[in-house]
């Protein structure tokens, strides 16, 4: 008869009160991991709408600024294109799509267009070290998705890596398609070359639909550039801008300006912060709520015990042995309810999450680590006062009547 | 000497005023004797067995055991003492309820051996000891009074106690089985050679005692037994 096994039989002895304990710490880690299960999922979902705004770093020229970049004026600085494969060949993390762009302003007609080189997928397979991690676009991804076995595929995203596009094919903006009439396979003339419309992008409200978009190296022969481009445009992680992300660039591009697009990078660091301060209030709230029901729920049989614990130390059992016994059965409490717990709310996570938020919710088996760590630490935090105050416990209590 | 206590005093706080439980009472109690405590209501019999058997601090005083003081302040001390020298039967039998009858005993051997073979072998012999070797996977609602206080008597001797303290252990028992119970401890007295001190009220119980001592207000009273002569007498 070990301490163990007079832990394991007291349980068992008082089974409606170990089902009402296990139900409180269960309950509570249910919600935990019903919350962070159904909340991961909701940050992957809003990161990739965010990464639908597009890139948030910008990397141009030194002497060059955004507005330059945008009105893409004739003398617009450029920088060789050789940075990208600086970019690509650098192990820096949080990069997750790289294009490079040559953009200049030009005459179609009466017309003013911007007419911007893009590297399309095809050209990117022809050079296997740019396809290291699929970093240009190959697979796009939220880029500020936590990392998990699931990447995000995303229409609107996907069309910013665009597969192939041949010399003398280009995409042109719903704007300028409807101010020169132009439909898929109509014939369309730039600086006395022909180029064929492969596709009519849909409208977005930006610059974009001002845009001829045509293959990069066509547009820099056909501007008599030489392999230059007027800015890289890249996806970076937000937590990785936070990081430092923007410095590490720095050292590997010298002479470049590398700016961040401010609204979209805050609105992402913002969005992050916010579901991290939710989990983080979710945790305080159930570690208090918790430690507290389970402090509660010791110190009640403790009391219930008190003529135990007398007899216990009746027959020499120190104080140790006593908070051995009342804390080995909070932690078995708080393992089994740490199970259970995560069992209860990934399954109410994977059922509510599509009928609510029309979202699926596959299990994070990670959180069932988090969720022993935090019910096992609730439940001894729970019982540290009783089981003190049960050493105390004189071993004469058990010779008081009832 | 077994036991010896000098000038012992606890001393309760009571709303009236301090009640002096065990008043300066010094008393030698001799290795192998039967002495029995009887005295009325809060005369403090159970307090002088409680103090005696290490469960219960004293306000001032000394307690020997075999001529070696012991740190009646000291918690690991106590709990040393208690596991090592002293068993225990109490009027209510003090038995784990989700236990049963052989690991009601198991537990007090656990204290000093993790051999748990062995601690059941020897749980089993004393349960044959007292007549319970058909009720040793019995849970004690499961017993009877008598066969439960059998039990806590097996409980008592699991460590070979040098003194077994007994307090009012026949006051539950009708008086059939309460001659049971006395007899089987005056059997461990005789054949154990183990030192027994019972508190009781009854007049037919005490006379199981070899030496017989009244309280009184936490003195004690009997003319006939002072303490230096209670102590010259058995020595």
């Amino acid at each position: 008869m070990r301490l163990t096994d007079l832990t394991l039989k007291e349980l068992w002895h008082r089974k409606s009160q170990l089902i009402s304990g296990l139900l409180a710490i269960t309950l509570g880690i249910g919600v935990i991991v019903g919350i962070r299960s159904f909340s991961v999922i909701s940050e992957k979902a809003v990161a990739v709408n965010l990464d639908n705004l597009g890139a948030n770093i910008m990397v141009l020229p030194q002497a060059a600024s955004v507005d330059n970049y945008y009105a893409a004026d004739i003398d617009a600085p450029t920088f060789p294109e050789e940075y990208v494969e600086r970019l690509v060949t650098s192990t820096i993390p949080g990069v997750d799509n790289i294009s490079p762009k040559l953009t200049r302003r030009v005459n179609i007609g009466s017309q003013s267009v911007v007419l911007t080189g893009i590297l399309p997928k095809s050209e990117i397979a022809s050079k296997p070290i740019w396809q290291q991690g699929g970093i240009l676009g190959e697979k796009a991804a939220a880029s500020c998705a936590p990392s998990g076995p699931k990447k995000y595929a995303d229409e609107k995203l996907q069309r910013k890596g665009i597969d192939t596009l041949a010399n003398y094919d280009c995409f042109i903006g719903s704007g300028i398609a409807s101010r020169l009439k132009l439909a898929e396979g109509s014939k369309l003339t730039i600086m006395e070359q022909e180029f064929t419309v492969a596709k009519l992008l849909p409208e977005t409200g930006t610059i974009d639909d001002d845009r001829v978009f045509a293959n990069l190296h066509t547009v820099q022969t056909l501007l008599g550039t030489g392999e230059q481009v007027s800015a890289i445009e890249i996806m970076g992680c937000c937590s990785a801008i936070s990081d430092g992300l923007l410095g590490k660039l720095r050292n590997i591009l010298p002479d470049t300006r590398i700016t961040t697009i401010g609204q979209i990078v805050s609105t992402q660091i913002e969005n992050n912060k916010l579901m991290n301060k939710i989990s983080l209030v979710f945790l305080i709230i159930i570690v208090f709520v918790g430690g507290i029901s389970i402090g509660n729920y010791i110190w009640a049989n403790v009391n219930e015990r008190r003529k135990e614990i007398g007899i216990l130390r009746m027959i020499g059992y120190h104080r140790r042995h006593i908070y051995y016994i009342l804390v080995l059965k909070a932690i078995i409490m708080g393992i089994v309810g740490g199970i259970a717990g995560y069992i209860l709310g990934t399954l109410a996570a994977i059922w509510l999450g599509p009928q609510f938020a029309g979202i699926a919710v596959s299990p994070i088996y990670t959180l069932l680590l988090v969720s022993m760590v935090i019910s096992i630490s609730i439940s001894i935090l729970g019982s540290i006062i009783p089981a003190y105050l049960a050493g105390k416990i004189e071993p004469f209590s058990n010779m008081q009547e009832d | 000497m077994l036991i010896q206590i000098n000038n012992l005093t606890k001393t309760y706080q009571h709303h009236d005023g301090a009640i002096n439980a065990v008043d300066n009472l010094s008393l030698s109690i001799p290795k192998g004797s039967f002495v029995t405590i009887t005295g009325a209501s809060g005369s403090g019999k159970t307090t002088l067995l409680l103090i005696l058997g290490g469960l219960l601090r004293p306000t001032s005083g000394k307690l020997s055991y075999r001529d070696k003081e012991i740190n009646l302040h000291h918690e690991e001390e106590m709990a040393n003492f208690r596991s090592k020298h002293v068993g225990f039967v109490m009027q209510s039998f003090a038995l784990v309820p989700y236990l049963t009858a052989t690991e009601n005993i198991m537990i007090a051997l656990n204290v000093k051996s993790k051999d748990t073979a062995a601690n059941k072998k020897r749980a089993i012999e004393l349960l044959e000891w007292v007549g319970l070797d058909d009720r040793i996977t019995h849970y004690p609602k499961e017993l009877s009074a008598g066969q439960q206080q059998r039990v806590a008597i097996a409980r008592a001797l699991a460590n070979n106690p040098d003194l077994l303290l007994a307090d009012e252990p026949t006051g539950n028992l009708d008086p059939g089985l309460s001659e049971e119970i006395l007899t089987i401890l005056k059997e461990i007295n005789r054949d154990h050679k183990t030192t027994v001190v019972m508190v009781t009220h009854s007049p037919m119980a005490a006379e199981y005692g070899d030496t017989k001592i009244q309280l009184k207000n936490g003195k004690l009273l009997s003319p006939q037994l002072h303490e230096t002569e209670f102590a010259h007498n058995k020595n």
